[in-house]
């Protein structure tokens, strides 16, 4: 049984409604491309940078892998990161050349990959004034996770920032902070792409937070 | 400056929702994490801002799952099943309406088939239904659905398990700490008791959050009846101090 982590709630103070996983079917909500639907007038997905929009434009892909070491075919992911700049863009307008949020799905025609396009975030400032290295935020839901698992994606070409960031540096363990780490590949069509894995379970499990 | 701290939330209680190990319902075992959450104790911009959909264009019918799919495949006909309006308010946990958040639900059809590529059930797709809904809460956090009431439908777990009749609900609220994703259960269903992901939770009170209320003053008149569904998120407290470290 799992120890309270946190005091009851004062009876001033309403529950939140409960958590339940958003299933197999989560593409039919909030990835209707996935599910086969038809696209309503706008939709949410992974094309956070358009071509004009300001900094490095990337390509962000990757796996969610379980504890039999299997691809979770079923994940849907939400981003959330800031601009080249450090600046979260608050107002979602699929007519701005960037957005800071975002959503993908790893797909069975992609052998279970996640893919979006953004560009490298600015670093962003921690409450005391100093940086955290540039970092998008990961939610990550699937059939099998009773509430949604937060993350954060780092990059390793930022070594120095990394080695510096107050959030990284919270995690305990210098093994584990290594999971938070995107690795830069070689890609041919020009744009830099980062491989990130998020492993759910056991050996090289990676960071979630609680916030 | 969109970078300045506005908002701090009351921290999440995670012995109030399921735990990510919950072997009864068996796709949570390889799939939950073993290792403890890392807790922020700094919170910092990038959880504490969230994206705003006001700018989102939306369909005239996005809200309506009577009438949006129609549209597309340019059906002629109305969905099989209970005509239901699934309405409510999203507040925080002081009470508060959360305006303009953005509230999105899918759901199976009357026969308890989703409209899916991987889903094989044996009863039949419904030629007039998708089983998709989306819209902005108004001023006082108010939403609203206009859709028939969904199936139960069985899955692989135990040798014979059934869903209650259930809606999946997702709403942002003001930053991506308040996110949050659960069902909407019908209440006085039978399966409920029975099922094994209400059973994820611990507490019944907990699950006591997610029944949909008959409303008969909200229902019309030889037309639908209502189904009440107030979604409470976590509740932000104005920052009065800076630099507060
Ligand atoms: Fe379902």
């Amino acid at each position: 049984m799992q120890q309270p982590n946190t005091l009851p709630a004062s009876a001033s103070v309403l529950r939140e409604t409960a958590s339940q996983t958003a299933g197999p079917y989560v593409h039919i909500g909030l990835a209707l491309s996935i599910a086969g639907l038809p696209p309503r007038a706008e939709e949410i997905w992974n094309e956070m940078a358009h071509e004009d929009a300001e900094g490095e434009r990337i390509e962000l892909v990757g796996r969610v892998i379980d504890g039999n070491n299997d691809t979770v075919r079923d994940a849907l992911l939400e981003l959330w990161q800031a601009d080249a700049q450090g600046e979260y863009h608050e107002s979602y307008d699929l007519q701005a050349p960037f957005n800071s949020f975002g959503r993908t799905a790893a797909t069975v025609e992609n052998e279970g990959e996640w893919r979006v396009v953004t560009v490298k975030p600015g670093a962003v400032e921690f409450p005391d004034g100093r940086h955290m290295a540039p970092h998008v935020n990961l939610a990550i839901f699937a059939r099998g996770i009773n509430i949604h698992l937060n993350t954060r994606l780092y990059f390793d070409d930022e070594a120095q920032a990394n080695l510096q960031c107050p959030v990284l540096n919270a995690i305990e363990s210098p093994n584990r902070r290594k999971t938070l780490i995107a690795h830069k590949e070689e890609s041919s069509d020009g744009i830099t792409r980062y491989r990130f894995d998020i492993r759910l379970q056991g050996e090289k499990e990676t960071v979630f937070f609680d916030f | 400056m969109a970078n300045d701290i506005k908002q701090h939330f009351v921290p999440r209680d995670r012995t109030w929702h399921p735990p990510a190990y919950a072997p009864g319902y068996k796709t949570s075992v390889p799939r939950s994490p073993q290792q403890a959450l890392v807790s922020m104790l700094n919170r910092t911009v990038s959880e504490l801002s969230g994206p705003d959909f006001r700018k989102l264009r939306m369909g005239a019918h996005d809200n309506d799952l009577l009438l949006n799919f129609r549209d597309n495949e340019q059906q002629a006909g109305l969905p099989i099943g209970e005509r239901i309006m699934m309405f409510g308010r999203v507040i925080d946990q002081f009470g508060k309406p959360v305006p303009h958040t953005l509230v999105e639900m899918w759901q199976a059809n009357a026969g308890g088939r989703y409209r899916h590529k991987k889903d094989g059930y044996l009863a039949p797709l419904d030629p007039n239904f998708g089983g998709v809904g989306r819209c902005l809460t108004d001023e006082e956090g108010w939403y609203r659905f206009r859709t028939i009431k969904p199936g139960p439908y069985p899955w692989p777990n135990d040798a014979n398990s059934w869903r209650p009749a259930h809606i999946h609900v997702s709403v942002m609220g003001p930053a991506i700490s308040t996110r949050l994703i659960t069902q909407m259960y019908f209440e006085g269903d039978p399966l409920i008791p029975l099922c094994p992901i209400v059973h994820t939770l611990r507490d019944p009170e907990a699950v006591e959050t997610m029944m949909g209320r008959l409303d008969m003053a909200r229902s019309r008149t030889m037309d639908y009846l209502a189904y009440r569904f107030d979604i409470v998120v976590r509740g932000a407290l104005q920052t009065y101090f800076e630099n507060q470290g």
